[in-house]
């Protein structure tokens, strides 16, 4: 190949993978939800805000207080996840505050932590594998001992949870882990193991998803039996009335769908959570960028197979010269 | 034969013991962040994980340091043997860009310490952008110290390894040119990770292509502004004769550049952002203009060999770059409305140290070591 239609073919290789405007063609197969995936279902209109869950967090995860929400230093006010909080109950407020649950002249619960994504950005976005998804549970570890912080993972996750220690010369990032080791002991996350009227609930994926479905089916205003703890566990249930929710799981199929799925009745905008979202994970688009540019290495390796035809080429002259010359170094002494 | 010689002169010079200070002041608080952790020295935060430490001394840094990219481009690919004299300081500039940015990058890791998991082959994650970002940054530091290692050979006499190395050189520009067009692409790619975070105004998927254009448009603006300085400040003729062919391809990419961007903003429908008044709206006209006043200048054929214009072009491009990336990493990303950031004193003045390290550095090797042609250098 001449150099000339080298260049031209090189141009428009390049060009033509770049250019996907509005489409997604390079887009990797999305990930599927793992076989036996756990997750959890927070009912925002279950919650009373007791944070009971922030404490029992706090404690099975071996994190100190953090007093950002008040001058004095007497219990635990952390106002966003962090480097030592892992779990944080807010509240959506609005004007006179009167009703729970509504929108407006109301407020409403939200509970922010790791959603274990199915096709996660931390993970995808992680140098050195120090993210994980569990391929049978589909829980999203951390693995300090890898870490090398660069905080990728922190930029990348579209829910900002990922948190490094900033106040440490030798810290490390810190997210929930959906108590990966109180699940190895057969038992279940703290936060749903202490919520007093169900509002987490920790489940197979599958019953969890059916769970939020029949909420959303049952009639407003009707008794319901709220499962406590894990649904079939061993708790008694929490009897209510069933609220107006919004009529959509958040989590079903949101940037990918996660394992912690949300119900509400308030517009799930309102409680933080990113709506104006697409139903693919982004890294599903980087990597499948990334799959497609250096996929076996191939156009790496013809791009530089031509690079090194065309700079052999032209440094022949530079390179006789040089070798068969002396001319420099009598110039030099 | 290699036609670069040493400068000489004096080392101590009023501007370079400014730069040589500023760099100490920039190495003393680094030391500083080292001791008491990233938040006692920065003001990044968890909405704002990264600042100027990974923007200004890495992603415009390396841009900087894409001057030997862009040349050995021209020079090697497209056979245009005329710009050889330019190659070298072209090649030191990616010396500097490169090495420096591999060190703000250890100064901003947070775990720097396991950095060399990174090389680990059972924690290696390919389909990690940032994976192949960091290796193709390192291993292109290791091959712009190569390519430059024939000014060390020549200064030290050392002519025997200088012939068995020539022989070789091919090799290492070719993985010279290839490695930068694998990681300068990636850069863009990683802030398509950031999805709704970073505003329409930059998040598009060709966002590869265009931070490998910008790239090699501010490499190639780097030669001129740098040769500016050079000729000024030691008393050197000008090579405007060889900037002025070289605007042809810069006047080209440029167009493309600008063409692309536009298009896509079109084809996004993302031009209603442009008009809010925002922030994000203010720097992208900015940005823009940045790119389009070159452009509109370079259509004239006179101003290309009008040595006060190129070098108005050459800082147009260079900021245009800087603005771009800066826009994309830190000005158009949105991580919620609870975080701000502004870069903490120290930031800036660590910042600063690096790129006046870079100066000062330059300042010796241009003084020492066979880096200015000579052609010119005897005319002087």
């Amino acid at each position: 190949m001449k150099r000339r239609d080298f260049l031209k073919a090189a141009t428009v290789g390049v060009g033509s993978i770049g250019y996907t405007g509005s489409s997604q063609a390079l887009m990797r197969e999305p990930l599927k939800m793992p076989p036996q995936a756990v997750g959890m279902l927070y009912d925002s209109t279950l919650c009373i805000g007791c944070k009971a869950c922030m404490v029992a967090c706090k404690q099975a995860n071996e994190m100190p207080p953090e007093f950002a929400g008040t001058e004095q230093r007497l219990y635990d006010t952390p106002l966003d996840t962090s480097g030592s909080t892992l779990n944080v109950i807010k509240l959506y407020k609005d004007g006179t505050r009167e009703i729970k649950d509504r929108a407006q002249d109301g407020y409403a619960f939200m509970k922010t932590h790791c959603l274990h994504c199915v096709d996660p950005s931390c993970v995808s976005a992680c140098p050195v594998s120090a993210m994980t998804k569990d391929p049978l549970t589909g829980i999203v570890n951390h693995h300090a001992d890898r870490c090398i912080g660069c905080r990728y993972c922190v930029a990348g996750c579209p829910f900002s949870i990922p948190k490094y220690e900033y106040h440490d010369a030798f810290g490390q990032i810190q997210k929930c882990q959906f108590c990966s080791h109180l699940q190895a002991q057969g038992k279940i996350p703290a936060c749903c193991d202490v919520c007093p009227t169900g509002a987490s609930l920790f489940g197979r994926m599958e019953d969890i998803q059916q769970e939020a479905k029949r909420r959303l089916q049952a009639k407003p205003g009707d008794t319901y039996s709220f499962a406590r703890g894990m649904l079939g566990g061993d708790q008694p249930p929490h009897e209510a009335k069933i609220p107006v929710y919004q009529q959509s799981v958040y989590g079903e199929k949101e940037l990918g769908g996660a394992q912690v799925i949300y119900l509400s009745a308030v517009p799930y905008d309102k409680l933080g959570l990113p709506t104006n979202v697409p139903d693919y994970a982004y890294a599903a688009i980087t990597e499948g960028i990334q799959h497609t540019l250096y996929q076996w290495f191939a156009l790496p390796f013809v791009l530089f197979t031509g690079l090194l035809a065309a700079v052999h080429k032209s440094t022949k002259e530079e390179r006789e010269k040089d070798v068969s010359s002396t001319a420099y170094e009598e110039d030099a002494s | 034969m290699s036609g670069y010689q040493p400068i000489g002169g004096k080392l101590f010079t009023k501007p370079f013991n400014l730069f040589a200070l500023l760099a100490l002041i920039g190495i003393c608080l680094i030391a500083y962040r080292f001791i008491f952790g990233i938040g006692a020295a920065s003001n990044l935060n968890d909405g704002y994980p990264w600042g100027i430490w990974i923007v200004m001394d890495v992603v415009v840094s390396t841009g900087f340091g894409c001057a030997g990219y862009a040349l050995a481009l021209t020079v090697y690919v497209m056979n245009r043997g005329e710009y050889h004299p330019l190659v070298r300081p072209a090649i030191l500039a990616g010396l500097f860009g490169y090495t420096l940015a591999g060190m703000s990058v250890m100064v901003d890791l947070g775990r720097y310490w396991l950095f060399y998991n990174l090389l680990l082959p059972w924690y290696m994650q390919p389909n990690s952008v940032m994976f192949e970002v960091a290796i193709c940054v390192l291993a292109y530091t290791v091959v712009v110290w190569i390519e430059f290692a024939p000014a060390f050979l020549e200064r030290f006499g050392l002519h025997n390894v200088r012939r068995k190395l020539s022989k070789l050189l091919f090799f290492f520009i070719a993985i010279g040119i290839l490695l930068p067009t694998m990681h300068q692409s990636s850069l863009g790619t990683m802030a398509i990770l950031w999805g709704h975070k970073l505003s329409p105004l930059w998040q598009t998927q060709l966002l590869p292509l265009l931070f490998l254009m910008s790239a090699i448009l501010m490499g190639s603006a780097l030669v001129p502004f740098e040769g500016n300085f050079a000729s000024l400040g030691f008393n050197r003729p000008p090579e405007t004769h060889l900037y002025s062919k070289l605007s042809t391809y810069v006047f080209l990419l440029l167009g493309s550049f600008i063409l692309i961007r536009l298009a896509d903003l079109t084809l996004r429908s993302a031009w209603g952002y442009a008009f809010e008044q925002t922030t994000d709206a203010l720097m992208f006209w900015i940005e823009m203009a940045l790119y389009i006043v070159p452009f509109v200048l370079l259509f004239k054929r006179d101003n290309r060999s009008n040595r006060q214009i190129i070098f108005i072009l050459s800082v147009c491009l260079l900021l245009a770059g800087t603005v771009y990336r800066l826009n994309t990493y830190l000005i158009g990303y949105h991580p919620g409305p609870d975080w701000n950031y502004f870069p903490s004193i120290m930031e800036i003045l660590i910042t600063i140290g690096m790129f006046s390290l870079e100066i000062a550095l330059y300042l010796i090797f241009v003084k020492h070591l066979p880096v200015l042609h000579r052609a010119e250098a005897e005319a002087a």
